[in-house]
């Protein structure tokens, strides 16, 4: 890798530490969030039709508050039509 | 007269806590504040040789707790400054000579005297920084810019949330703002924004520092010290004064020059 080519490690300092300090302020790891988000699907999809490859569920971290934020969309459904 | 008990910490070690300690210290007394600085650290003291004291050292933090002489006999008076006095942590005892109550006890003693009491943490969240944080009125977290001190630092500020400790206020210690400006620093900005804390000071890396405690003699003491005015100002927030942050920009330097040569600046 040249010189010129290299990230400024500012940059990478920061991206890491906010991951890194999501994990440790909610005591969970990677693994047990991917964890969590197949459970959810799972009940999810037991009520409604959803599809897995849009679903976007991220802890995201607001001054000192943390929240688990998941985009679910639903899969479009032909209506169910009488007669 | 009812003294502000002030706890400096950082989680992790070496990131300037009783470099901090010692010239916020030195920058309260110049302003004519009476100043009693405690070493938390027991077993590794170090506030007593950065201050310049080691040789005054009859009594310690032990001893006055365990009743071997009174609060006042281990409470040794700056060489410079009259109203300044620390009381060293005991060398040869384990830290559980030490509990948080006789922190507490320790500091409401001293309370009606003096108008700052600043207690030097051990670096770690074992019971040397339990017994430290106990008698707080206020903590400052000393970190770096640098990963692992900021990581560190987030997980004090949790202990300290859980301890229901109120709001903790950073000191971003060691910027170097040649780097900051090359990206290769992380920023005042960018700690602040990771950590979510209010933030009461930066102090730029300054060589001034290591000479100053080979010497024993705080650079806040010291004039044209940048670290030092950064410590001096910290010191009047501490004090309820507003005082603008300084520009840490970089004005000069090699690469500077080269800069301005090539026409980048």
């Amino acid at each position: 890798m040249g010189f010129f080519s290299r990230k400024r490690s500012a940059s990478s300092a920061k991206e890491r530490l906010q991951l890194v300090l999501v994990h440790d302020r909610t005591d969970l790891t990677p693994g047990q969030l991917d964890e969590l988000k197949d459970d959810l699907l799972k009940a999810i999809s037991k009520y409604i039709e959803i599809d897995p490859e849009a679903v976007r569920i991220e802890l995201e971290k607001d001054g000192r508050e943390q929240r688990l934020v998941a985009d679910i969309p639903l899969k479009n459904m032909p209506r169910h039509r009488a007669g | 007269m009812t003294a502000k008990v002030i706890t400096v910490t950082s989680g992790k070690g070496g990131v300037g806590k009783t470099t901090a300690v010692a010239n916020l210290a030195t920058a309260l007394a110049m302003d004519g504040k009476r100043v009693v600085c405690i070493d938390g650290d027991i077993g590794l003291r170090n506030l007593d040789v950065v201050m310049g004291l080691e040789n005054r050292i009859v009594y310690d933090l032990v001893d006055v707790i365990e009743g071997r002489c009174k609060l006042k006999q281990a409470m040794i008076r700056d060489k410079h400054l009259q109203d300044m006095y620390l009381i060293p942590a005991a060398q040869t005892r384990d830290k559980n000579a030490v509990s948080p109550s006789d922190m507490i006890r320790i500091c409401n003693d001293l309370r009606a005297e003096t108008d700052f009491v600043i207690i030097d943490s051990p670096a770690g969240i074992e019971r040397g920084f339990r017994n430290s944080i106990a008698a707080a009125d206020q903590v400052l977290i000393v970190t770096n810019p640098e990963v692992s001190a900021v990581r560190d630092a987030d997980r004090v500020v949790g202990i300290l949330e859980a301890e229901e400790k109120g709001n903790p206020s950073l000191i971003i210690n060691r910027l170097n703002p040649t780097l900051v400006k090359n990206n290769d620093m992380l920023s005042a900005e960018d700690v602040l924004d990771l950590l979510g804390i209010r933030l009461i000071g930066i102090v730029p890396e300054d060589e001034n520092v290591i000479i100053g405690s080979n010497r024993g003699t705080p650079i806040a003491a010291d004039g044209k010290s940048r670290a030092g005015q950064a410590f001096r100002n910290i010191a009047k927030r501490l004090q309820g004064v507003d005082v603008p942050f300084m520009d840490l920009t970089p004005q000069s330097g090699l690469w500077n020059a080269i800069q301005r040569f090539a026409g980048r600046k």
